[in-house]
């Protein structure tokens, strides 16, 4: 019989359940506080620590300077063209998530992601002002908005808008001076942007943070969707080992104990979840794997004498070893196979390779663009100029003297013109900037350049000082026959 | 609540439900803030097509109205800097200052919209149509006299313009039909430093008609084009002896030259730019790189 004759009685839509989760101690849990210091420490306290490049560069060991298009990274700074390693590192925080989510599922979810981190803070916080689990559902509850409860959410709210006042003041330290931008901030001098990022991502960290919590792992995130496609049935998931706990129920004396399983159904797994689910119907799309069931159900099981593991990390491989009787694999087995390993791979290939590129760069570097309208000039005396456009970068802290000149034929000259004085073939280029210079490049009348439809020739710019040089490879168009 | 407690849709794929979970209820409160919003914006916003045009909104946005504020602000901006470079001497204006940098920018643009016609949009000039690249000016290369080239015109009916004519020869039958192919000859020999018959643009000539010649060209030429033939640039008259020919420098063009004579004209650029356009328009000639 098919049920589609029976129209569905449930309602079209439903309110969202608020979820209360409970306090629990436990290795994971402690693991979740370190992690959670660490990433939030890392977040609000690196925009603050100094790094000395010299008098004409900024001080802060990491800012996205977007007005002058610099990224500095302690000793590294990324310029514009060198996007590359922008795109290197975010292929590689990609790989790593396959990495991480086939040898151990979600794991970014329950411990890293900002969404976890930040709702972890929130609900740490609502526990402080309200009270755990039994209390904050009382408040919930109480229809009577009695001076407790106005008292209790007015400071619950304060400090969560705090907390998300915190959140994007550290991000906007990250894009400029962060001491100066304090001082302007508090006496209101500060760029109107700037009030407005931080008034933007106060409102969506405490929106998403503290408000919509699991709801935006749920329905907003795609990751859960797609990660799905990380993992088989060596991935290690939490998981509740139902041939242990079933059939559950209460252990009382005399009722039956004996032909129950190791699960007195005390709730406590489903109490603590933070996405509000039961781990015991089995892995399903909400589990972000934060494995805080695993210390609830570990506590249970020592206070009532029965091993621990009840519900754990596991694979889908182990299911049918253990109902067998047999020993699951162990995890070194789970983590190591062909996919980690390729992922692994990957992933120091593009690490290794961005190292060697970041290595080898130059502080030089020089960009070539023809002048093609016209192709070329003929001057009074039978001579051919080309006209080239460089771009000369100098990545130091200090103003350098480059010296440009051409190889490959030695009847070519090169000229260098500053808007309109003549500059010779040198031209000072200021600390960390880039200058436009106009190239003049001549092949005297009748020379073999100035007959010939291309001549192939290299720009070669060098520092007088260092003797630092890059070459750029480039083409003379000469008057043909 | 419960996986177990939710009813499916009856659809089964091997063995696969499909639950039937219901929407989130805040879900449905976005849907209807997309909707009111989007009336809302239909009213408040161009939106609707008709016939002819669309429906204006209430705002009464629009961009045409937004690129006038945007034109009007960045005129207000540079009202001071524009004033200065009116102004100023054109000659002494500092190179990288910034009026200087202005004025070049500027001046590019206005080529662009006025000059790039005739000149081409990289100043290279066509045949009739100077070259603006090279070192070869005929009324003079240095910034003051391009600037008094941009703002009078050449040949135009404006007194100040910059005026010469050069007489038809042939068409007037001021030589005879020999004289002139003595002088083309010449003039064409003044460009062949090496006297081998062919000049410094490839045009070939006779070098006995071309000896024969000199005496024609100091009688009927040298009063403009200067004895040795380089030119005055205080006449606009063409240096015959560098590798620059404005129309050509092969036997046909140059014979057609001298019979029936040259009359290129520029527009007095003055009448329709304003000062700080024209001096713009003359920075920007000047630093393409064959300015003096």
């Amino acid at each position: 019989m098919s049920s589609t004759d029976t129209p569905p009685e449930e309602k079209l839509y439903a309110s969202r359940e608020p979820v209360f989760p409970r306090r629990v101690k436990g290795k994971f849990r402690n693991l979740k506080w370190i992690i959670m210091a660490i990433t939030l420490g890392i977040y609000y306290l690196s925009p603050w620590i100094r790094w000395n490049r010299g008098p004409e560069l900024p001080d802060q060991a990491i800012l996205i300077d977007l007005a002058n298009r610099r990224f500095f990274f302690f000793w590294i700074e990324i310029w514009p063209h060198e996007f590359y390693f922008i795109a290197g590192l975010l292929i590689m925080a990609g790989l790593g998530l396959f990495l991480f989510t086939s040898a151990a599922g979600r794991v970014w979810c329950g411990y890293a992601c900002p969404q976890t981190v930040w709702t972890d803070l929130f609900i740490l916080v609502e526990r402080w002002i309200e009270g755990d689990r039994n209390a904050r559902l009382r408040l919930h509850r109480q229809k009577k908005w009695d001076f407790r409860k106005v008292r209790l959410r007015a400071i619950k709210y304060l400090s969560w808008i705090l907390i998300g006042l915190a959140t994007g003041g550290a991000w906007v330290f990250y894009f400029t001076d962060a001491p100066t931008l304090l001082v302007d901030l508090v006496t209101g001098h500060a760029h109107p942007v700037a009030y407005l990022t931080m008034a933007i991502l106060t409102a969506t960290t405490v929106f998403f943070g503290a408000i919509a919590r699991e709801q935006i792992c749920i329905y907003a995130c795609p990751w859960p969707r797609i990660q799905a496609a990380m993992m088989d049935e060596d991935t290690l998931v939490v998981g509740y080992r139902h041939w242990r706990g079933e059939p559950r129920g209460k252990h009382r004396k005399g009722a039956g104990a004996e032909n129950l399983g190791d699960c007195i159904d005390c709730m406590a797994c489903v109490n603590v979840c933070p996405m509000g689910i039961d781990i015991r119907d089995g892995q399903q799309l909400e589990c972000i794997t934060c494995a805080l069931c695993i210390d609830a159900c570990d506590e249970m099981m020592d206070k009532i004498g029965k091993p621990r593991g009840l519900i754990d990390y596991m694979a889908l491989t182990d299911e049918p070893r253990e109902i067998a009787g047999q020993e699951p694999k162990p995890v070194w087995k789970h983590i190591f196979r062909p996919r980690t390993i390729l992922y692994t791979v990957l992933w120091s290939a593009v690490g290794f390779a961005l190292l060697f590129a970041l290595f080898i760069r130059a502080d030089i570097d020089m960009t070539v663009a023809p002048v093609r309208n016209p192709t070329y000039v003929l001057q009074s005396d039978g001579a051919i100029r080309n006209i080239y456009d460089l771009r000369l970068r100098n990545k130091h802290g200090e103003t350098r003297e480059f010296r440009v000149s051409v190889t490959g034929n030695d009847t070519l000259t090169v000229t260098l013109q500053d808007s309109d004085t003549d500059a010779g073939d040198t031209i000072p280029v200021d600390a960390d900037e880039m200058r436009i210079v106009r190239a003049y490049v001549e092949a005297p009348a009748g020379s073999e350049p100035a007959m010939s439809d291309r001549t192939e020739f290299t720009f070669w710019v060098e520092d007088d000082v260092s003797n630092e040089r890059v070459s750029v490879d480039s083409v003379f168009n000469g008057r043909g026959q | 609540m419960s996986k177990k407690d939710v009813e499916t849709t009856g659809h089964s794929w091997d063995g696969i439900e499909e639950l039937n979970n219901p929407l989130p209820r805040w879900w449905l409160i976005i849907w209807y803030i997309c909707i009111v919003w989007g009336i809302a914006y239909t009213i408040a916003m161009p939106a609707w097509p008709l016939v002819k045009g669309a429906t204006a909104g209430v705002l009464g946005w629009s961009t045409r109205a937004q690129v006038a504020d945007k034109i009007a602000s960045f005129e207000e901006m540079n009202a001071a800097v524009n004033a200065e470079l009116a102004a100023a001497d054109i000659t002494t204006i500092e190179v990288g200052s910034d009026v200087h940098n202005y004025g070049v920018n500027m001046g590019a643009a206005v080529f662009r919209a006025n000059c790039s016609q005739c000149h081409g949009s990289g100043a290279a000039g066509n045949v009739g149509y100077p070259n603006l690249l090279d070192n070869d000016w005929l009324w003079g290369g240095t910034i003051d006299e391009v600037a008094y080239t941009v703002q009078h015109g050449v040949r135009n009916e404006t007194d100040e313009a910059r005026y010469s004519e050069m007489p038809k020869f042939g068409a007037d039958e001021l030589l005879t039909e020999e004289e002139i192919d003595q002088v083309v000859a010449f003039a064409m020999s003044l460009s062949d430093p090496e006297g081998d018959g062919t000049n410094l643009v490839g045009g070939t000539y006779d070098v006995d008609l071309a000896s024969a010649g000199a005496e024609v060209f100091e009688i009927n030429c040298s009063s403009c084009h200067g004895e040795d033939g380089t030119g005055d640039i205080y006449q606009g008259a063409p240096n015959l002896t560098d590798a620059i020919w404005l129309y050509g420098g092969d036997h046909d063009t140059v014979y057609e030259t001298v019979y029936y004579a040259r009359f290129g004209v520029m527009p007095a650029w003055g009448q329709r730019l304003s000062q700080a356009e024209v001096n713009a328009a003359a920075l920007y000639v000047h630093q393409l790189g064959g300015g003096q």
